[in-house]
This record gives structure tokens, C-alpha cells and sequence, in this order.
């Protein structure tokens, strides 16, 4: 609050003036944005404008503007090729069940170690534990489709060589058995994850000040209750807006999990099918590129409506965490 | 004998109520929690080492009793195979770095470039121009236009470009970014700088970025970690086996353990290669190297990981 008040009083009296007079003054400043705006326009300004694509069918006419404008227009006919299809349902319910599923352990999980890491006793083992579960963020999805391999070969893997084989139990045909996937792809994500949201946690967790702790000791109250009264309402402003931007990407699945872990296996798909690796599919199986165009745009207008709502509830509940 | 008892029960419930009061958990809890984190961690860390282990072991060992932590016969043969036959792996490898280089200096060039400006409080079109880094987190085009942009209208398919312009800028990274200038570079020591005669770009590299060393790693680190792990711009974009990166080649190698002899000159060459190929364990072991550096660079990564994560969340 302090600081905005500040901020007002140093403001210029030159602010008032147009656009051409800050050029003309503070160009140094203008040309350091050229890079990011140039970057910024081809990767992500020029694909906005793309999305015509999904309402034509696109055929290829020499170069990229050409192809799009004299390609046909063919208005939602893809959109409804692309939900009568066998696929919409099933990708939009694969998308949006993991994601609920992921954010609801995202949230819990972490927050639950993030409040045992600190209350531990001793700090050391505490730094040591957090350390180990932050390592799995740090790699890629093939490094972790090539650790869930070495679990799941069908040939060779640990489980069914060592475990299932120890116990007696038959092989199992792990890339080809749906059944076992929505615990498979749960498992990796937090197993990737968890250490991370838990740092960000511990993070908030460690900047409480520690008056509202030795105060309520002195009032004689538990662990507990210093947990059950004081951590969790300070985190819940930071639990709400994490989780809220969660839901707001709900329509956006992680490629890297749901192509590589379970090996792009065809049998697995009614499971491991989501919108991201169906518009990938779709893309490389070059007659459908209006269908997946479709899809992918199905996927951001939706996307983006949820990002406003989700970042329209945080700023009701803190203007200063909102996204914009 | 009563009192006595009585005595030891007060003295026992005092000691629990102590121990519930004092402001740490009681010594059982603790074990519990220790308990959880013991299991987590070797949850987490168990593959990794089962990867290592089988990189290690005998090949023949491997076939007769598949994967497993406790092998009866070790081998280096993977590394010497990786190490001495590998072309494949280390042009991959070499293409791993040289991105991963390259992409994480312009990188930081281009994403230091667009913060710097709009962490000026007197720049006027700062919330224009950190609107238009914003609006592409919440909105774009999805997949296949931005492929079309870039074989079509851009054609840096199948060039070492491809794999470092689409993450030279990134809003999140630019916003943390921002951050770092607006709380460690006040104000009045750019305008003492303006008054002492320094232009904008001499203030900015000698001044402003020498004061933000800490926030230029944690950055630095962000965009090392995500051109190393990157297995998405060639999955899309490279069809061509010489610019295979370390991650992509490990994809085609898991798919096909062949792809590691298709490297060699000749067609009989490739199948005497694959003949004595250690396949199961040279995969693993290539696994193992590309985890090396990450694993190498782990309390840097951690330390600022942390910082810029604290810093991510109270955003400027």
C-alpha cells in the first residue's frame, strides 16, 4: 500500500504526453522490446490469427497466408465432424477427470507435507526428504516413461520378473490393460509433482511469522491446534488461487504424461486419450489438419473461459494474486 | 504405595501435557512423520536408482532375469558401447548442449530485454506491453496453427533454430523477471545514473543487470532446465536423425532400440553394430547420462528454484 502511494508521487508530469513524444525520448527502452514482441508475434500472435484454419479446409497453396486465405471456407462443418466423431467425449472426459483428480491430490498431498516438513523436529532430515521428493520435477516425461518402463515391461520389467513372478502372480500385459492406467497416470503425475507443489507450500509456510506460533503456546495450545487455526487459514489464500488457477487450465493436459508414459499404446487410449494427444495425432495424420485444428481451438476458447473465470474469483478474493 | 502412585500418574500426565504444550511435535509423532517421508522418498528415488542398476548389469543377466535391483552380474559393457560405438548418442548429446547453451543465453537476452522497461515505473506503456506477455498466457492459437507458422510461413523445420525460438520468451519467466528488477534496482539509482550521463543500454548492462545476478540464475536455471528436458519442439519438428537431441533419441530409443545402430555408415556396418549391441542396458544408460547433469547441477537448481518460486509467488 505504502509503496503504490509512493509510486504516485514520483510519476512525471511527461506522462500525459503521446505515444511518438515516449518513443522519441525513451526509445532505448522501445528497442529493448523489439526481441521478446518479435518472439511474441510469431510463436503466439500469428497462430491466434491461425485459428481461421478451424472454420476452413485448409489446403496448402504455395505459402502460409496464401494457403489460408484462398482456402475454402467451410464454417463449423469441422467443429462438427470433430464432435460427432468417436473421440470429443472421451478426450474431454479423459482431460477433465485427471485434471480433477490432480488437483484435488495437488492439494492436499502437498499441504499435508508441507505442514509435517515444518513441524519436523529435526531440520536437517527435513531438508534432506524435501530435496529427494523435489528431484522427479527436474526430469523430463521420456526420462520418467523410461523409469515407468523399467517398472512395466511387459518382457522384463521389475514387476512382472521380480514382484508379480515372487508372489506367483501372472504376468500382466501392462501397456495393453486400460483398467490399470487411471492409477498409472495418477501415480506419475504426483510422483512428479507432489515435491514441488510442496516446496511452494513450505516456501509460504516458512514466511508466517512465528509471534502467532509462541503466542498461542503460551496460551497453551496444541500442535495440533496451532496447525488445525493458525497454518491452515494463513495458507488458505494461497490454496484457494492455486487451486482456482488449476481449474482455470483444466482443459489443458500435460502432453508429456499422457503420450510418453503410457508409450502412445493404442489399446490404452480410451484411458490415456486426452485433447492434447488427440490434436497431436490428429496433426501428424495429415488429412484430419482441419479437424484438428478444430479440436485445438475447441480446446483454447474453452481453456480461456475457464482462465477468466478462475482469475475473476481470485481477484474477488485477492486482487494481488490475479493473473491480470 | 498409593501416593506414590498417585505422585508417578500426576507426574506422567504432567509430562504429557508438557510435551503436547511444548512447541514441537510429540517424539511419536515425529517417527510417524518420519515414517511418511522415508516411504515417499524411496518412492521417489527408487526408479531412478532400478534405471542406474540395470544400465549396470549383464546383458545375458538382463534377458535370463529381467530387471531387477539386486543382480547376481555387473557389466560396464553398456558404457563402453556408449562411450566407444555411440556416434548416434553423442551427436545427440552434443546437440543437447549446444541448444541448451545457446537457447539459455538469448533466452535470458530477449526475456531480461522485455522485463527491464516495464519494470520502470516511469515507463508509460508498461501495462500495454506486459498485456500483450500476459495475453499468451491465457490464450492461443493451439497446435496446429502455430505448426503451420512455423514450417510454413517461418520454415525452420529441421534446423537447430527450431529447438530454441519457440521458448526464447516466456510471460512467467519475464514476470518473475520484472520482479527482480523492481525489488533489488530502486529507482533512484538509474535516474543518479541518467544524471551522471549513462544511456539506457550502459545503465542497464552496467548498472542494472550486475545487481540482479541472483535473479539471472534463477532464470538462467529455468531456461537450462527446459531446453534440456525438451522433447517437444523435436517430436514436432525434426524428422532429421542428425539433429536428434538427447531426449528425442531417448524416445526413438525406447521405441526401437535399432534406432541406436542406425547411425552407422554402411547397412552390414549397422548390423554387426546391433549384433553385439548391449540393447537393454545401452538404453538405460543413456537414460542414466542424460539425467547426469541435472543430478550434478541439483543444489544449484534447488537453491534457486526455491528463490524463484518464492519470488513467482508474491509477483510484483
Amino acid at each position: 500500500m505504502q509503496s503504490k502511494q509512493g509510486d504516485t508521487t514520483i510519476i512525471k508530469p511527461s506522462s500525459n504526453k503521446g505515444f511518438f513524444y515516449e518513443l522519441k525520448n525513451n526509445w532505448p527502452l522501445f528497442v529493448m522490446l523489439i526481441p521478446g514482441l518479435v518472439v511474441l508475434i510469431i510463436n503466439n500472435y500469428i497462430p491466434m490469427f491461425g485459428i481461421i484454419i478451424a472454420f476452413k479446409r485448409y489446403r496448402f497453396h504455395g505459402d502460409f497466408i496464401t494457403s489460408v486465405i484462398k482456402s475454402e471456407w467451410v464454417g463449423f462443418k469441422n467443429f462438427e465432424m470433430f464432435f460427432k466423431g468417436p473421440y470429443a467425449f472421451n478426450i474431454t472426459r479423459n482431460t477433465i477427470l485427471y485434471n480433477l483428480a490432480f488437483i484435488l491430490l495437488g492439494l492436499v498431498i502437498p499441504v499435508a507435507f508441507a505442514i509435517m516438513l515444518n513441524e519436523m523436529t529435526n531440520k536437517r532430515t527435513a531438508k534432506v526428504y524435501q530435496s529427494v521428493m523435489f528431484l522427479p520435477y527436474f526430469l523430463s516425461w521420456i526420462v520418467v516413461s523410461y523409469l515407468a518402463f523399467s517398472f512395466f515391461s511387459i518382457e522384463n520389467g521389475f514387476l512382472n520378473r521380480s514382484l508379480l513372478d515372487a508372489f506367483g502372480i501372472e504376468p500382466v500385459k501392462w501397456y495393453f490393460e486400460p483398467k490399470y492406467w487411471p492409477f498409472i497416470i495418477t501415480f506419475f503425475q504426483l510422483w512428479k509433482y507432489t515435491g514441488y507443489n510442496t516446496v511452494v507450500y513450505l516456501a509460504a509456510i516458512s514466511g508466517f511469522d512465528p509471534e502467532y506460533y509462541e503466542a498461542a503456546e503460551i496460551d497453551g495450545a496444541s500442535k495440533w491446534q496451532q496447525i488445525r487455526y493458525i497454518t491452515i487459514p494463513l495458507l488458505r489464500t494461497l490454496m484457494i488461487i492455486l487451486t482456482l488457477l488449476a481449474i482455470g487450465r483444466i482443459f489443458n493436459a500435460d502432453f508429456g504424461l499422457f503420450y510418453h508414459v503410457p508409450r502412445n499404446s493404442g489399446q490404452l487410449f480410451t484411458v490415456t486419450d486426452v485433447i492434447d494427444t488427440y490434436v497431436y495425432r490428429a496433426l501428424r495424420n495429415s488429412n484430419n489438419i482441419s479437424i484438428a485444428a478444430a479440436a485445438g481451438t475447441y480446446q483454447a476458447i474453452v481453456g480461456c473461459v475457464t482462465v477468466f473465470t478462475a482469475n475473476f474469483i481470485v481477484r474477488k478474493i485477492d486482487s494481488d494474486k490475479a493473473l491480470f | 504405595m498409593n501416593a506414590t502412585a498417585e505422585a508417578k500418574k500426576t507426574g506422567f500426565l504432567k509430562r504429557l501435557v508438557s510435551r503436547r504444550v511444548g512447541n514441537k511435535v510429540s517424539p511419536a509423532g515425529n517417527i510417524l512423520i518420519n515414517l511418511v517421508f522415508i516411504i515417499c522418498s524411496i518412492v521417489c528415488i527408487a526408479p531412478i536408482i532400478l534405471i542406474t542398476i540395470i544400465s549396470f548389469t549383464d546383458e545375458k543377466e538382463l534377458l535370463a532375469n529381467g530387471y531387477s535391483f539386486f543382480p547376481e552380474k555387473f557389466s560396464v559393457k553398456a558404457y563402453d558401447y556408449v562411450i566407444t560405438a555411440g556416434d548416434t548418442i553423442w551427436r545427440a548429446y552434443g546437440v543437447s548442449i549446444l541448444v541448451t547453451l545457446l537457447g539459455t543465453f538469448l533466452s535470458l537476452m530477449v526475456i531480461c530485454f522485455y522485463a527491464y522497461p516495464l519494470s520502470r515505473s516511469s515507463f508509460k506503456y508498461k501495462n500495454f506491453f506486459s498485456f500483450i506477455a500476459y495475453f499468451t498466457m491465457i490464450f492461443g492459437g493451439g497446435l496446429v496453427p502455430w505448426y503451420m507458422v512455423y514450417t510454413q510461413l517461418i520454415p525452420l523445420k529441421n534446423t537447430i533454430w527450431i529447438m530454441i525460438v519457440p521458448y526464447l520468451m516466456n510471460a512467467w519467466y519475464m514476470i518473475i523477471m520484472r520482479t527482480f528488477f523492481k525489488t533489488t534496482v530502486h529507482e533512484s539509482i538509474i535516474e543518479s545514473a541518467k544524471i551522471d550521463g549513462a544511456g539506457e543500454f550502459r545503465t542497464f548492462f552496467v548498472i542494472v543487470l550486475p545487481l540482479c545476478k541472483a535473479g539471472l540464475a534463477t532464470i538462467g536455471l529455468f531456461c537450462t532446465l527446459g531446453y534440456w528436458n525438451d522433447w517437444w519442439l523435436p517430436l514436432v519438428f525434426i524428422t532429421e536423425h542428425r539433429l536428434y537431441n538427447i531426449q528425442y533419441l531417448m524416445y526413438q530409443t525406447l521405441n526401437s532400440i535399432q534406432y541406436l545402430a542406425s547411425g552407422s555408415a554402411s547397412f552390414s556396418e549397422s548390423a554387426k553394430v546391433l549384433a553385439d549391441l548391449p540393447s537393454e542396458s545401452a538404453r538405460m544408460a543413456i537414460a542414466v547420462i542424460s539425467i547426469g547433469p541435472i543430478i550434478f547441477a541439483y543444489p544449484f537448481f534447488q537453491k534457486y528454484f526455491v528463490k524463484g518460486l518464492t519470488i513467482g509467488a508474491v509477483k510484483g
